[in-house]
């Protein structure tokens, strides 16, 4: 194997490890490609992004206000609450959301990762966002995904796997999300009250009787930890789920909602659990719920199941085995140290060598495009929503809990292309004149790995903006 | 399942020159024929997409989620979800049945391995990465040009593989007089992912331009951001657009959708009657803009797998097995329920838990290609469906 030269190092760094490559990034990273990349590396976990001071809490408060108000509006007859369905309304009511605050939160994620000098660190935390995904596909969890990604991932992903996926899997977001804050257990004292015809506060409704509900167990072992061959049955999920009763989010009569777990005892249901041939006596919902999500964590298929994916997210579609094993010997070794799987990765040969055949993601063609010409639109509208909808990304819309596909196939629909293109013609249109030598910006965005036949066409453009539309066409630009 | 003697079609069918029937199998598809194929992706619950409610166990296995005399009457077991209204006057008009306990051979009860296998047509998870219908597309284009789109943003893995299949969605289009997009195409020209797709995409331009299928998904645009919902105007426009590709000279005569949002395991019935109303206003947009082109038309909705018979403790249900499927179009022959009913007693259920899947969904699959596109035993049994001698086409239905 040739090593590569280190302008291709550098350009190898700045596109596939990061975002791609702002101006004088790649330069800056020629000095030391991989000590650049390292460097990104740090035990507080990747910034968060601006929500206008809002946090989970908040968000959450304002929407049980908000149903609150549409209730009691309802109730009175008339009021700007009413109208023809409920459904209708909380649709409405969740766009009114996303349109107002979520808005704010995708524009604030998106000039993080335009503007940032660690494009590594931001890459990082985006495959532990998508890994651990919360969609706003659902009326509640709207405006929480903005709170959840800053609150539980970006401050854990150079941390322990286990502490990320305890924090992931207890943010009211998660919780809302994959329905286990309504999970009750069946032989629960809570469900046996609710069986009398007790109503049950923070609940919500009123009308049902308690149950369980194994969504989110089924996909903390499928999707977040051992994976769907990590050698779990049905009666795994369902006592996982069990176990899982209890941890929920608080109601406003919790007094403790904002920023903690809540363990709702009552709902939990009594008795000793096996999951995966592990007993757990009989206990409280935060003494068995941890206790499994700790074990899950420690599991080798979830170190196999996860690097799987790492490597699959920074080299290529079909992932090379030699990574894998390497990253899940350091998993292994240092307990799921995060920083110390990604330094390995930065270490390993592959991720330098294998030719770049991982097909940009369009948020990371819509990134790398504004890191290039850098700007970043400061509001989400059309130039970003619009453009990610139109790509089939709809910015904290994955279409469910597994969160964006990572291969290439899906992504390169011809229509795909096409949409691609447009927004290639309307950026090199609005930034191309602002671009003194496309030339120099080809090589700034793309350095050795820019083509000769790409530099012919974008030598021969008619103009800026066709020269800058034609750069982030390249093959070389649509892929890292 | 027998479909009464002398239909209307079958009549017709039977009219047929010996002559003529030879050179529709030599043809790469019966003129005018289309196929739709809608993947319902979440686990759609059948027992709310048709409900059994004549079914003894079915109001105490459903409890508050069970339908009642809102459910539109399709015969003494079955009712359609109410806000399947225009499915349902297909099924009126002959032009719509169900297949009640469908099942993909995958039985993990995961929705990606059996979306897997739902698209795939595999006996397994993971064990191809082409979908099935673009196999089959690749087997009717060895005797003639066969077009398949997906209608969506991204490519559905049943249409992907190696037969170039076209996909659209509405949205800005590019700005034809510039020059870019015949530089790109030759800077791809040796790209072999971006070259094909760009061709192919440009081509669906042009055909949406000529065909007005951008007109639809105009409007539909104006009402609502793209990609925001699936809202019975998105759909429906959708519908239309897509018809008119179908009906379009040189357009796609195999067509794939993908709607998500089908895993209710919480407030089902609010968010399934939503989606369902979303996948009746495609169905009936596509059924208005084909027009009398309907008639030559099969489409096929199906899901990864049902949910639970017993409703969760959270007013939804968790993941099953058997599911409903839908079979509509004009070139569908009337008739009751496709495959049997297992029933909801006891211990007819899967597991003690889900619908039984009594009709392997590949046998309907195959049983539409072969009767509809002529599709040819060997190539459902081998590259269509790979190994699946043993799985029987279900003939009769088209």
């Amino acid at each position: 194997m040739v090593a590569n030269s280190r302008e291709l190092d550098a350009a190898v760094a700045a596109t596939r490890f990061g975002l791609g490559a702002k101006a004088g990034e790649i330069a800056t990273a020629a000095a030391d490609p991989r000590g650049w990349l390292k460097a990104q590396i740090r035990p507080e976990g990747a910034e968060t992004f601006d929500m206008g001071g809002d946090t989970g809490a908040t968000r959450l408060a304002a929407f049980r206000e908000y149903r609150k108000q549409r209730q009691a509006a309802k109730q009175g007859g008339d009021g700007p609450g009413k109208a023809a369905g409920d459904e209708d309304d909380a649709v409405k009511m969740a766009r009114q959301f996303i349109r107002k605050e979520a808005a704010g939160d995708v524009a604030g994620r998106l000039q993080l990762a335009v503007g940032t000098d660690a494009p590594f660190r931001e890459r990082w935390a985006l495959f532990w966002a998508n890994h651990f995904t919360v969609s706003a596909t659902k009326v509640q969890v709207a405006t929480l995904v903005g709170p959840y990604e800053n609150e539980a991932i970006r401050p854990h992903v150079f941390g322990r796997f286990g502490d990320l996926l305890a924090a992931a899997e207890t943010h009211p977001a998660m919780l809302l999300y994959l329905d286990q804050a309504q999970s009750i257990g069946p032989h629960s004292r809570a469900a046996e009250f609710l069986a009398a015809g007790g109503r049950r506060p923070g609940f919500g409704g009123g009308k049902r009787a308690g149950g369980l509900n194994e969504n989110l167990a089924r996909e903390i072992l499928e999707l977040h930890t051992v994976g769907v061959d990590g050698g779990y049955t049905q009666a795994d999920v369902t006592e996982f789920a069990r176990a899982l009763t209890g941890l929920g989010i608080g109601g406003p009569r919790d007094m403790a909602f904002e920023d903690k777990v809540v363990f709702r005892e009552p709902a939990h249901e009594p008795g000793p659990r096996t999951v995966m041939g592990v007993k757990y006596p009989d206990g409280s919902a935060r003494a068995q719920a941890g206790a499994v999500l700790g074990d899950l964590a420690a599991k080798p298929q979830t170190a196999k199941f996860v690097c799987t994916k790492i490597a699959r997210h920074f080299v290529a579609d079909d992932p090379p085995p030699a990574l894998v094993a390497r990253l899940q010997k350091t998993w292994m070794a240092t307990g799921g140290d995060l920083g110390r799987v990604a330094a390995t990765l930065i270490d390993s040969p592959e991720p330098w060598s294998a030719p770049p055949t991982k097909f940009k993601t369009p948020y990371e063609f819509v990134v790398s495009s504004y890191r290039a010409v850098g700007f970043a639109p400061a509001q989400a509208g059309p130039q970003v929503n619009g453009v990610l909808n139109g790509l089939g990304q709809r910015p904290f819309g994955a279409p469910s809990p597994k969160g964006w596909p990572d291969e290439a196939a899906p992504w390169a629909a011809s229509d795909a292309i096409v949409k691609r293109m447009a927004f290639a013609q309307s950026l090199g249109g609005r930034m191309g004149p602002n671009v003194q030598d496309p030339m120099a910006l080809a090589d700034a965005t793309l350095g050795a790995r820019l083509t000769p036949a790409a530099a012919t066409a974008i030598r021969r453009a008619e103009s800026r903006a066709e020269a800058v539309a034609l750069l982030v066409m390249t093959p070389e630009f649509q892929r890292r | 399942m027998t479909a009464p003697l002398l239909t209307r079609r079958a009549f017709g069918l039977a009219g047929l020159s010996l002559a003529l029937l030879a050179r529709v199998a030599d043809a790469a598809i019966p003129a005018g024929r289309k196929f739709v194929v809608i993947v319902c992706r979440g686990g759609m619950d059948g027992l709310s997409v048709a409900a059994p409610v004549g079914d003894s166990d079915y109001a105490a296995l459903r409890g508050g989620l069970a339908l009642g005399d809102e459910a539109l009457k399709l015969d003494a077991t079955f009712a359609l979800n109410p806000a399947l209204p225009s499915i349902y006057a297909l099924a009126k008009a002959g032009e719509a049945r169900i297949a009640p306990a469908v099942a993909t051979p995958d039985r993990a009860r995961s929705h990606f391995e059996a979306q897997d296998v739902l698209e795939t047509g595999a006996p397994g998870v993971y064990a191809t990465t082409s979908g099935w219908l673009n196999r089959a597309v690749g087997v009717m284009s060895a005797a003639g040009k066969v077009e398949a789109i997906s209608v969506g943003p991204t490519a559905p893995l049943i249409l992907r593989g190696p037969t170039p299949a076209g996909s659209w969605s509405p949205g800005r289009t590019v700005d034809a007089a510039a020059r870019l997009p015949t530089l790109l195409q030759d800077l791809y020209k040796d790209d072999p992912l971006l070259g094909p797709a760009l061709a192919r995409g440009l081509a669906t331009e042009t055909l949406a331009r000529d065909s007005g299928a951008d007109q639809g998904a105009m409007m539909a645009a104006g009402m609502k951001p793209a990609g925001a919902g699936q809202g019975r105007d998105t759909a429906r426009a959708m519908g239309v657009s897509l018809a008119d590709f179908l009906k379009a000279p040189g357009g796609p005569q195999i067509a794939a959708v993908s709607l998500d949002g089908f895993d209710t395991h919480a407030n089902q019935a609010g968010v399934l009657a939503q989606r369902l109303g979303g996948l009746d206003a495609l169905v009936d947009g596509l059924h208005t803009g084909l027009g009398p082109a309907w008639k030559d038309t099969l489409v096929l909705a199906v899901t990864e797998f049902g949910r639970t018979a017993r409703a969760n403790g959270t007013g939804g249900t968790d993941h099953g097995t058997g599911s409903t499927a839908l079979l509509m179009g004009g070139a569908l022959k009337p008739g009751g329920i496709v495959g049997d009913w297992p029933t909801l007693k006891r211990q007819a259920l899967f597991e003690d838990r889900d619908v039984y899947p009594a009709l392997d969904m590949r046998s309907l699959s195959k049983g539409l290609l072969a009767d509809h596109l002529g599709v040819d035993r060997r190539a459902l049994d081998t590259t269509v469906f790979p190994d699946s001698a043993g799985v029987k086409p279900l003939l009769g239905l088209a």
